[in-house]
């Protein structure tokens, strides 16, 4: 038995392997391996489908030549398809896939909830509602009401920012419990997806079809008008999201243990919630609801990196990966350009249900 | 993992005429009591008579309705949280770790109070979980999933974290539930080797008297939402109290190994 | 036998234990309960008729009273007013009154089954199942009305549940509430992201779908109400001899074998039903959300959890709701009409996140 304040046993073991601490000053941390390794891969795999994809589609560039165009050395037919159309096409995807990892990752952790995603949440329709307001209202059935007027983008950010804050409302009583939380936000999907197909059916044929494909989402003709607020979008809310990180961990324990350590739950929850609600809303401001980035992305980053919540940034760059190499099939593999939404869900769908039959995770609900 | 009060007769934790209630219902009245520092309670009494809801309030986790909660003489509601969990341990009565995390990773969390943006992993983070880890006996399981281990090293893990917070005080909310009795005795031993040999302030929910009356070296009973009696288990336990609050016959003999005393039913009354 | 298991399950109900009590007082509450219920049953069928009633004679045309009585009882030379009574309204009223009882009674089996209070047959693959097969339908084969696609829209619905409790089933541990919903999750997704796929590039087949998916008892007519009646009398049928089973087996699956109760037989009995009443309805009048999880739950406010009488109160209720959502539909906005699924949506949610915030429903 060991005295009081003796030093433990040479050789104690602390910490797991593939874990180091880093200590520089007064500033320390913990690195683990395989969460690195996860994120550097995915972030390698991001550059090169980006690569590949800036040279493929209806006009194949060579790689040599897309090199030397983003140089700024290359044909002036060729620099006008890879950087104003492919590019900023490119770019958005990546920041979407980006923005939506992280979001997925941060619901599922302070949800405690698999299940947990913007999709589900109801927050996507809701800013699909929006969309589609806009769309149809303001298009050829009403032209110059206020919603066609601030355009699209803005009223799906309106819709996203709208429902994620009544999310957080109406599941706030003493503190936000995950498993509420899940139902309302079912229950805001239900309104939202009657508000849709509603519209829908009031529009003429061609806003609908316009609205359908927008709410399917795509990056068809994404230009850099697109990807530029999305990318401060995500300089401000990305740090956001990586600051809570070290809370979350500890949120993660249920509500009694986490306050026994410390952690002040109102706060914290209301804050995740509202970053992941941004990011969200900027992602599908950009490029429309591309669905089940973010509840796979980061069920296939916990298991990859066997931890106990989804790391946030290797959720993200995996979502950025999946859509900017969604993208690349639907644009040369597949014989229609689908939208990307199509794809993700698609292949995310199997996935979860692979998931589900191999099933060696409990999933508490 | 210092205090900053000197250890003697000290009240640490105090509640004052408190009452606590879920929504409308009240499920403890007026209730005051104190721990002193060094001290080891144990809080008994039939089921729904509030034991855990006391403690729940001492622990921070239910604002009374009435009345307030003292810790070190100061409101414990107007303390910070993280002030609160430096000197004050909780460990809830079914506590949820998340799967796939590991031993070590569990009691490395009982370090977030000390912690902070810059300051992840220190060495006395380090060296403070090396301890837990090897006091506990959990080292050689470090790198197992919690979930994965039986529920008596489930236990230890847990108090293992509560002993890397560092506290002085610890509140722990029925920690035998659900073991065999060979483990009820383990984790009870090491709680009072903790109260023995590191000083700290015990606070314990059991349901089980005789083991109440062995370990604690003060009973408090409840009844109803009321404190009944408050004393050692030799004054406490009485055929009396048996009688009115858990409504059992029953004999007091002194426990033949322990020497304290030890209930032996005879059967339920009314 | 009944009122013993009736006894078992009001003190399995909340609020704890009960203690002893002597025999005259349970008798007293027994007597009491069957009282409420009762009246409870009574209540439902009164509102039934009166739903059925407006339903008849309101609607975004308005037609006298007198003019509506002598549409349904005088057979002689029919005007604008009565062919709209005998023709519109009456099937619509009728169609209305199959598809809410089979949807209430559905979800009451469904919440049985998955002992899941906000089990929903919708979130078990049945809506996308549907929603495929009607796509399909008119893509592939030019199909252009309701009731040309109602037969691939059953298909679908019943290929979506075999594959979600197939799935949902697969992994270790079996089928419970969380693999299921996972699973239709999935599936649901699979599924409507073919529908997208289909209907992105096919603007026909979207401008045909597009007023199928919403739900709505209107443009439906009588022969599809002729066409599903069969599936939907089995299905009652079999969710009627079902009801009893649900009350041992809510008593959890041991207890349940324990007093002679087989599970799987009943849970696929269970199943079937939900099936076919589901699968039914939505093919009949595209996705209903909501009947199904909130009617239980309103109704199990009087009759309690025994399912004998949930399950049919669970029907009564859910016809009546569906008849008074279509009428504030029709009577809302003037002269044009609000689809039945759109009101149900709109009302049916507000009430669910109370419910949700009232339950106080806690995760550990």
């Amino acid at each position: 038995m060991t005295q009081l304040g003796a030093r433990p046993a040479a050789g104690t073991r602390v910490h797991q392997p593939g874990e180091t601490a880093v200590r520089v000053g007064p500033v320390s941390g913990r690195v683990r391996w395989r969460q690195v390794v996860v994120a550097l891969a995915a972030a390698v795999a991001v550059v090169l489908l980006g690569a590949v994809s800036l040279g493929r589609g209806d006009f194949p560039i060579g790689l040599a030549d897309v090199l030397r165009t983003l140089v700024g050395l290359g044909e002036d037919t060729q620099e006008f398809i890879v950087l104003q159309l492919r590019a900023p096409r490119i770019v958005v995807g990546a920041l979407v896939g980006l923005a939506l990892g992280v979001a997925g990752a941060l619901f599922q952790t302070s949800a405690r909830n698999p299940l947990a995603s913007p999709d589900v949440l109801g927050i996507t329709q809701g800013a699909s509602a929006g969309a589609v307001a806009a769309i149809v209202l303001g298009g050829t059935a009403g032209g110059g009401s206020v919603l066609g007027g601030i355009g699209v983008p803005l009223a799906a950010l309106l819709g996203a920012l709208v429902t994620g804050l009544l999310l957080l409302l109406l599941a706030w009583r003493r503190g936000i419990d995950g498993y509420r939380m899940v139902l309302i936000g079912i229950a805001l999907w239900a309104v939202g997806a009657a508000l849709v197909d509603w519209l829908l059916t009031r529009a003429e044929i061609h806003d609908a079809a316009s609205a359908y494909v927008w709410i399917t989402g795509s990056l068809n003709a994404r230009t850099w008008a697109e990807a530029v607020p999305l990318l401060v979008a995500l300089a401000v809310l990305l740090p956001a999201a990586l600051a809570t990180s070290r809370t979350l961990a500890v949120v993660q324990f249920g509500d009694d243990t986490a306050r026994g350590l410390g952690v002040r739950l109102v706060p914290t929850q209301a804050l995740v919630v509202l970053v992941a609600v941004a990011l969200t809303a900027a992602a599908v401001a950009a490029a429309g609801p591309i669905s089940y980035v973010a509840l796979v992305v980061p069920q296939v980053a916990i298991r990859l990196t066997r931890g106990p919540r989804p790391p946030l940034l290797a959720s993200g760059l995996l979502g950025a990966a999946l859509v900017v190499g969604a993208d690349l099939l639907t644009r040369t593999v597949l014989p229609q350009a689908l939208p990307v939404g199509v794809l993700t869900a698609a292949v995310g769908a199997p996935f979860l249900l692979w998931l589900l039959v191999r099933g060696r995770r409990r999933s508490t609900l | 993992m210092t205090s900053t009060v000197p250890r003697t007769g000290t009240v640490r934790l105090a509640a004052e005429s408190v009452n606590l209630a879920y929504d409308d219902r009240v499920v403890v009245r007026d209730l005051d009591l104190q721990l002193t520092d060094g001290s080891f309670t144990a809080i008994v009494g039939p089921n729904g008579c509030g034991k855990s809801t006391l403690l729940r309030a001492l622990g921070r986790l239910l604002r009374p309705v009435e009345g307030q909660v003292l810790l070190d003489g100061r409101a414990i509601s107007r303390t910070p949280t993280r002030e609160v969990a430096r000197v004050l341990g909780l460990l809830p009565q079914t506590p949820v770790a998340p799967e796939g995390l590991t031993v070590g990773d569990l009691v490395a969390r009982g370090r977030h109070p000390h912690q902070s943006w810059l300051r992840q992993w220190s060495r006395d983070d380090e060296a403070a979980v090396a301890e837990a880890l090897t006091w506990t006996d959990m080292a050689d399981l470090a790198d197992r999933p919690v979930d994965e281990l039986s529920g008596g090293q489930r236990q230890r893990a847990w108090i293992s974290m509560a002993l890397a917070q560092g506290t002085d005080l610890l509140l722990l909310d029925e920690p035998t539930t659900y073991l065999d009795l060979s483990h009820q005795i383990d984790v009870l031993e090491l709680v009072a080797r903790l109260h023995a040999e590191r000083g700290r302030t015990v606070v314990v929910v059991l349901h089980d008297l005789n083991l109440a009356a062995r370990y604690a070296h003060r009973l408090v009973a409840m009844d109803d939402g009321r404190l009944v009696a408050s004393g050692p288990p030799e004054e406490v336990l009485t055929e009396q109290l048996l009688a009115d609050v858990f409504d059992l016959e029953a004999r007091i003999v002194p426990d033949p190994v322990a020497g304290t005393p030890m209930v032996v039913p005879v059967r339920r009354l009314r | 036998m009944s009122s013993s298991t009736d006894a078992a399950l009001r003190r399995q109900g909340p609020g704890g234990l009960g203690g002893p009590q002597g025999t005259a007082p349970q008798r007293g509450a027994l007597l009491h309960q069957r009282r409420t219920r009762l009246l409870g049953l009574l209540l439902l069928l009164v509102l039934v008729v009166v739903a059925a009633t407006l339903s008849i004679a309101v609607g975004s045309r308005g037609i006298g009273p007198g003019a509506v009585w002598q549409a349904l009882t005088d057979p002689g030379v029919p005007t604008e007013e009565t062919v709209i009574v005998r023709e519109l309204r009456v099937p619509r009223t009728a169609l209305g009154l199959v598809v809410g009882l089979s949807l209430g009674v559905a979800g009451a089996l469904a919440q049985g089954h998955t002992r899941n209070p906000l089990g929903d047959p919708g979130l078990l693959g049945v809506t996308a199942g549907a929603s495929l097969g009607v796509v399909l339908a008119i893509h592939l084969l030019g199909i252009g009305t309701p009731a040309g696609y109602v037969w691939f829209a059953f298909a679908g619905a019943l290929l979506g549940t075999v594959l979600v409790f197939a799935l949902g089933s697969a992994g270790r541990g079996g089928a419970s509430p969380v693999t299921l919903a996972l699973a239709g999750a999935a599936l649901s997704a699979l599924f409507y992201a073919l529908v997208r796929a289909i209907l992105v590039s096919d603007t026909d087949s979207l401008d045909a779908f597009r007023f199928w998916v919403v739900g709505a008892l209107a443009g439906r007519g009588a022969d599809i109400a002729w066409q599903v009646a069969p599936f939907i009398v089995v299905g009652l049928l079999l969710a009627l001899v079902n009801a009893p089973a649900l009350d041992l087996l809510g008593l959890g699956e041991d207890v349940a074998r324990g007093l002679g109760q087989r599970v799987w037989p009943a849970r696929l009995v269970g199943l079937a039903a939900v099936t076919l009443l589901c699968g039914a309805a939505t093919a009949a009048c595209g996705p209903i959300a909501f009947v199904g999880l909130i009617v239980p739950h309103v109704v199990r406010a009087f009759t309690g959890p025994a399912h004998r009488w949930l399950v049919p109160c669970s029907g009564l209720l859910g016809a009546a709701l569906l008849l008074l959502a279509d009428v504030i539909g029709r009577v809302v906005v003037r002269p044009g009409e609000l689809q039945v699924g759109i009101v149900l949506a709109l009302i049916g949610a507000p009430f669910f996140i109370a419910l949700i915030r009232r339950r106080r429903l806690a995760s550990t």
